[in-house]
């Protein structure tokens, strides 16, 4: 048996996008182009365009040239930004599309989980949608009925077990749907994304089944967001990036690389806004360790703008948020200085430099309010400016993954003592 | 798309099944064993269309046995009753429904399947099976239905006292006539919904066409000529009503002729529709 369990080739796909296919078609519509089409093409001939590029369609190429190999046993990471290319790859090597160029060869039985209770039926009862998503996720009745007090253990619903699925809480069924897939048992497991579900606790449950199977010896080829998640569980890890691998390697390599460029990445973003204009905010690193923001490390959030009219005293605040938006801190540049008036189309460049920031690896945004103290306006810039905290040594040197569950968002400088004290000052009894 | 289809039971470590996932080019094969292979899953699509089928109505499966039963009611007063027509000596309510029971098995496993893949996008979108358990399960599922509305219909023959001819063993065959064409114009109207939503205001008026140009509220044998008779057989319902009529009540003789030109006629539905419906598969989730 041949130690490679995935190997792609030159994949590719092309999307048309913007065209004629992007909607979906009516039968008028393909009539009409059915008649146009030629002549719009000896029209373009006699204008001495190539025939066929008609121009009208765009073409997207979801996917490009990807090749990589994955061996068996081995957990592969997927990173890229939205619309990398992530979910068509997946798609493809599920069989849930066609390539358009290139091949792919499975060796092993594939199972691919993009979706958490694929198949549910509000109607049916958690039972019934138990067997019937474990059908269509490749799951023999056999393998089910042996199974079935397990998966619903798993989901803590046996309660409700005979109630339609449509009264169940969303995390109920969503419990219940990640149950059913976390006991496939396909040589090759293909994973979108589905770890983002649930509670807390359920999350942490989720993350262990993971790393059983990816402990199991099976083949995983896991899509995720998480860094810290991909970290725990992947050996290795590839960058996709504009449908083209960018990067592929040891896990911590990649990623490190990866955040990197995120950082550079949401430099670009400019806002126009009332008083305001080209207004950019950016968080950078002041370490020099590969230009990542670090916990504990130095770093500075920086706002510059140029006024569209005389501002008397601008000034701006910053609120640092969690990826699910809760306002973590935030400060005000008129608490530490004052500024002087700037006339129209001045810069004015605003810094905020902070020694240790206080912050867990993981994604964070800002928002920014640019004020003018002289007449008391405030300007709120309607977007938000994310940034990535990467996982660095913490305390002393470690850089396990501390799941903010149970460590929270905020990193505190501490040290820590531990004291015996001499057991004959027992009295043993 | 793919040579080698995976196997789902059991597999021997020294056997790797090899999968090469590649664009698909030229004829396609039809892959009916891998539709085999996931035949436990044709089981639970059809048990859940049928679960779900009546789920919150306030009559249930009654509708089963309302729908030809009104639509008779309907025929007897105006087709039997006012306009005299002819029921070949059958008494006309029992005439009509007789064909009504396949009927409305066709023509709602028609109408359901061809709407059936675009009302199962979430699931073509996100996972990987053979397209076609879907229409197939679709069709199926109104198979309760269909033997609701017979065990009416047994019991409509026994109150008018007509006893069923032998040839009822010959039954199961123009069911499955119905059955393949249903499923034929179903897999080519789902495919082409799937790209065109045209199709989904075409089923109603196409429902109700067939109705009228296959002899349900009137004999075919208004045709005296048996060539024109033949040829009517291309429509595949009219040998399914013919079918049931003599099987049931023995009205005409054995229908050879117009049974193999609809069987015929079924069987190139069937295939034509398999064909465009493979060709077209590759498309769904990217277009649905």
């Amino acid at each position: 048996m041949s130690n490679i369990a995935i190997r792609v080739e030159n994949l590719g796909k092309i999307y048309h996008i913007g065209g004629p296919q992007a909607q979906y078609k009516t039968l008028r519509n393909v009539l009409t182009e059915t008649f146009s089409a030629p002549v719009r093409r000896a029209r373009d001939l006699l204008h001495g365009q190539a025939s066929g590029a008609s121009g009208l369609k765009k073409e997207i190429w979801a996917l490009k040239d990807v090749s990589f190999e994955v061996k068996h046993g081995e957990v592969v990471g997927i990173i890229g930004h939205n619309g990398a290319g992530k979910s068509t790859l997946l798609k493809i090597l599920s069989r849930i599309t066609e390539p358009t160029t290139g091949y792919a060869d499975i060796y092993g039985r594939i199972g691919a989980l993009l979706e958490v209770g694929t198949g549910f039926h509000p109607e049916l009862t958690g039972r019934e949608n138990v067997y019937l998503s474990g059908a269509i996720l490749g799951m023999s009745r056999h393998d089910m009925d042996r199974k079935f007090d397990e998966i619903v253990d798993f989901a803590g619903v046996e309660k409700f077990i005979d109630t339609p699925v449509k009264h169940f809480s969303t995390g109920m069924s969503l419990r219940l749907g990640f149950a059913v897939a976390a006991h496939l048992e396909p040589e090759i497991l293909v994973i979108d994304e589905v770890l983002a579900v649930g509670d807390a606790a359920f999350q942490k449950k989720c993350l262990g089944r993971m790393s059983k199977v990816a402990g199991e010896g099976r083949t995983v080829l896991f899509v995720s967001h998480n860094m810290g998640a991909i970290r725990t569980l992947c050996d290795n890890t590839i960058a996709l990036a504009k449908g083209q691998v960018t990067m592929a390697g040891s896990t911590n390599s990649v990623i490190d690389a990866y955040l990197h460029e995120l950082v550079t990445i949401t430099d670009g973003s400019i806002y126009d806004g009332k008083r305001f204009y080209r207004v950019q905010a950016t968080c950078n690193p002041e370490n020099l360790d590969g230009g990542v923001l670090l916990p504990l490390k130095p770093a500075t959030f920086v706002v510059e703008c140029y006024g569209k009219e005389p501002i008397l005293s601008p000034s701006v605040y910053l609120g640092v948020h969690t990826s699910d938006a809760q306002l973590l801190f935030g400060f005000d540049f008129q608490d530490f200085q004052l500024v002087n008036r700037i006339e129209a189309n001045q810069k004015v460049v605003f810094e905020f430099h902070i020694n240790e920031l206080p912050l867990m690896p993981g994604t964070y945004f800002f928002r920014i309010h640019l004020k003018d103290l002289g007449d008391g306006s405030i300007e709120v810039v309607d977007r938000d400016y994310e940034f990535q905290v990467s996982p660095g040594p913490i305390h002393n040197a470690s850089v396990r993954y501390l799941p903010p569950q149970w460590f929270g968002n905020i990193v505190v400088p501490i040290s820590t003592q531990v004291k015996f004290q001499n057991p004959s000052q027992f009295s043993i009894v | 798309m793919i040579e080698t289809p995976p196997r789902i039971g059991k597999i021997s470590k020294d056997t790797p099944p090899h999968l090469r996932i590649q664009p698909s080019k030229g004829w396609v094969s039809l892959k009916l064993g891998e539709l085999w292979e996931y035949r436990e899953l044709l089981y639970f699509l059809t048990w859940r269309d049928i679960k779900v089928r009546y789920k919150q109505t306030v009559l249930g499966a009654a509708w089963a046995i309302l729908q030809p039963l009104m639509t008779m009611i309907v025929f007897s007063l105006f087709f039997g009753g006012l306009a005299q027509i002819p029921s070949d000596g059958v008494p006309y309510p029992i005439f009509s429904y007789t064909a009504l029971v396949p009927w409305t098995f066709f023509a709602t496993g028609l109408s359901m399947s061809a709407n059936s893949l675009v009302g199962s996008a979430n699931l073509i979108t996100k996972v990987y099976f053979p397209r076609l358990t879907i229409p197939i399960a679709t069709v199926l599922s109104g198979a309760v239905d269909f033997l609701i509305a017979f065990a009416v219909l047994i019991a409509l023959m026994l109150f008018y006292g007509i006893v069923p001819t032998v040839n009822i063993i010959f039954l199961p065959f123009f069911v499955m006539l119905a059955f393949v064409t249903a499923l034929g114009v179903g897999l080519w109207l789902s495919a082409m919904n799937v790209q065109f939503r045209d199709v989904r205001y075409t089923v109603p008026f196409l429902t109700q066409f067939w109705l009228f140009i296959t002899p349900i509220a009137y004999p075919s044998s208004l045709i005296k000529n048996d060539v024109l008779r033949a040829i009517y057989g291309i429509n595949p319902m009219t040998g399914v009503v013919e079918g049931f009529r003599w099987a049931l009540l023995g009205t005409g003789s054995a229908p050879g002729p117009v049974i193999l030109v609809s069987s015929l006629a079924s069987v190139f539905l069937l295939l034509s529709g398999l064909y465009y419906f493979r060709r077209m598969e590759k498309t769904f989730a990217d277009v649905v």
